[in-house]
């Protein structure tokens, strides 16, 4: 109350000075947890999904569904060993089809939960507290989606081991380091090993929570061995956060660095419309871009669901979709000055690849759609209607994730199917193989979802605490607000505000 | 009876009280000392005297290892055991070594942090004298606590009891061994 004792003007200028600020504060920081929690509370809500002995109807209809879907993959993975590659529509010029445009479309998905666990924790954005756990999570999964795909396009996956990875074989021979394949190779297998360490550094903490509140035996043994003896140690808190932020540093430059590897796959060869400097920030924007829009796929039903609305916000929503929109634009800028050097290239092949792209070439369609699917449809997010509403960003976030998909079917199919010798020039259609395992990947992600939903903590318990006002120490932020409140309450009985 | 015992141990309700009272603890010059919280709390490592930990050096030397290794490795195929001519390019094309020892630095350092860190805490550790005390389930989830241990070389049981009550505490135990 400093500015009570000076009294007067100045000090009636001093409280609505305070009250103006605690109104910014509030518009620039909204409180990240919604209605009255206390620790207990957030652990309980958290918490209880999975221990809680019943199960929603709802999680036992999806799980099934997703689980059917899936069974594709078995048909397809088969199907696939047992009579080889030829299966695939894949063929000469195009012979990098729906395996290459699955594995860039799931690993580009799983971006999103690197970034959010990783560079906004780093940038120090408190939003990210009760979205990270599931993000990771779906990076996880959409990473073991992705590399199923340049596995068993190998045709024999137990036998692409010594081309793969440097290992003294009997045949004396090493893979060839200069080829973006094995680039490839070292990026995505760091990026599944620091992905799943990161996600299950997060969930030790919780993991004891879960712990000490199991009621039943099995369970309780069963996070106890999860969560390695944890006990919460100030000791153990202070190498954790050190382990924490380096991780995050580290995942940092990675994530960046593994869409940029993908990308150098198709920019290190000498194929017109691979061929491009642009293709690496284009990829990782692109990567983000997508990667949210499966964040929201995901976290708008949950929330929902599991009446989760207090901790994943429509604050959380609305960052999610201004994030969505940025990369949007950036991928959208990235058609463009595709589009632009093939024509300032004034080279023949690269023109002829754009013209064959867009407006000559059978595949025509699927480039349009892309540019309506992730260039018109996101310029909805500039209003604030469509921003705050959950069911149009769950809408968007759909026809987004199809746009990813054909982004990719665009970069790929229309680039090789129209190559240098018109005698060589093919049609190129998946099969029904193509299709079983595409779609088999999404039911196995989707079952997976379904698993880590139902058995391990969707939301960071132990950061969500933090968040709450009670946790800060004599805090400044907590008696800074504690001060305001008062100052406003005094203001409003000495000098009520004009409406 | 206060041979089996490992400690004496305090609850509190908020962040604030823990931490006042593990600045008391220090002042009073225990040292074999350890406090529990449902979050980390930045404040508690001035409170109990912690020091800073070595782990950043070690994840340091990781991605160092990360990095020499992937160069050796690839100097080591191309260059020295299986010499390949590739379109005329050098055998020494370092530009294109640059993604794998990028990608190793990383695995290495971040394999050196969380192993290291699991290391440095001495877990897996599933049993602890900590958990015989019923109450202390509630570390993960919302109380505090503070322990003194026995083996402290101040450690009197009577007065190391005395001098817990005296802070406040919301019950004070005796940890058995």
């Amino acid at each position: 109350m400093a500015g009570g004792r000076r009294g007067g003007f100045a000090g009636a200028e001093t409280f609505k000075c305070m009250a103006d600020l605690k109104e910014i504060q509030e518009r620039v920081y909204p409180p990240m947890v919604e209605g009255e929690h206390t620790f207990a509370t957030v652990s309980d809500k958290i918490g209880d999904i999975t221990l809680k002995k019943k199960t929603p109807y709802h999680w036992f209809i999806g799980f099934a569904i997703s689980f059917m879907v899936a069974q594709l993959l078995l048909f397809a993975v088969t199907v696939l060993l047992a009579r080889g590659i030829g299966v695939w529509g894949n063929n000469q010029p195009v012979g990098w089809a729906f395996d290459i445009i699955n594995f860039v479309w799931w690993i580009g998905i799983g971006h999103a939960g690197t970034l959010i666990s990783a560079i906004l924790l780093l940038l120090n954005q408190k939003w990210r507290t009760s979205i990270n756990r599931f993000a990771e999570a779906m990076t996880l999964f959409a990473v073991a989606c992705a590399a199923m795909f340049p596995l068993l396009h190998t045709g024999r996956p137990w036998l692409a081991a010594y081309w793969l990875f440097p290992y003294p074989n009997t045949m004396g021979i090493w893979p060839q380091f200069r080829s973006p394949l094995i680039w490839d190779v070292f990026a995505v297998s760091t990026y599944a090993s620091i992905s799943l360490l990161f996600w299950y550094v997060g969930l030790i903490p919780d993991l004891a929570t879960l712990r000490d509140r199991a009621k039943n035996k099995f369970f309780k043994f069963v996070y106890g061995i999860l969560s390695w003896g944890w006990r919460g140690s100030a000791r153990h808190w202070h190498r954790y956060e050190i382990a924490y932020l380096l991780l995050a540093g580290i995942s940092t430059p990675l994530v960046l660095s593994v869409h940029s590897i993908v990308s150098f796959d198709f920019a290190v060869s000498q194929i017109p419309g691979w061929h491009a400097t642009i293709f690496p920030p284009y990829f990782v924007a692109g990567a983000i871009f997508a990667g949210f829009a499966m964040v929201l796929i995901l976290c708008i039903p949950l929330r929902v669901w599991y009446n989760m609305k207090d901790f994943i916000t429509d604050t959380h929503l609305v960052y999610m979709a201004k994030i969505m929109l940025a990369t949007g634009l950036i991928v959208v800028y990235g058609y463009a000055m595709e589009a632009f050097f093939g024509w300032y290239s004034a080279s023949e092949y690269e023109w002829f690849m754009v013209k064959n792209r867009i407006w000559e070439g059978p595949y025509w369609w699927s480039y349009w759609l892309l540019i309506l699917c992730n260039g018109l449809s996101i310029q909805l997010l500039w209003f604030k209607r469509f921003r705050e509403s959950p069911f149009w960003l769950f809408l968007i976030s759909v026809v987004v994730s199809v746009g990813m998909w054909l982004e990719r079917f665009v970069i790929i199919v229309t680039s090789l199917n129209r190559d240098f010798l018109p005698s060589s020039w093919a049609m190129y259609s998946p099969t029904i193989f193509d299709w079983s395992m595409f779609i088999g990947t999404i039911g196995f992600f989707f079952t997976l979802i379904y698993l880590f939903v139902r058995f391990l903590p969707v939301i960071s318990i132990f950061e969500v605490r933090t968040l709450l006002p009670e946790a800060n120490v004599h805090g400044h932020q907590q008696d800074f607000d504690e001060s305001v409140l008062e100052v406003e309450y005094t203001w409003e009985k000495t000098d009520p505000p004009n409406e | 009876m206060k041979e089996d015992i490992y400690g004496i141990m305090a609850e509190f309700d908020t962040p604030t009280q823990l931490v006042d009272a593990a600045n008391k603890v220090r002042e009073a010059g225990y040292t074999k000392t350890d406090a529990f919280s449902p979050f980390p709390l930045h404040e508690i490592d001035e409170a109990l005297g912690i020091k800073r930990s070595i782990l950043p050096l070690l994840v340091f030397a990781g991605g160092i290892t990360g990095l020499l290794s992937g160069i050796a490795l690839q100097v080591f195929v191309h260059y020295i055991d299986y010499p390949l001519n590739v379109g005329g390019r050098p055998y020494l094309s370092w530009p294109s070594f640059v993604p794998p020892a990028y990608e190793l630095t990383i695995l290495l350092a971040g394999f050196t942090a969380v192993f290291g860190m699991l290391f440095l805490n001495g877990l897996p550790r599933p049993y602890h004298p900590v958990f015989n005390v019923p109450r202390f389930a509630l570390a993960t989830r919302e109380k505090f606590f503070l322990v003194i241990e026995a083996a402290d070389p101040k450690y009197d049981h009577d007065e190391v009891r005395a001098f817990m009550e005296s802070l406040d505490p919301q019950e004070v135990f005796d940890v058995p061994e």
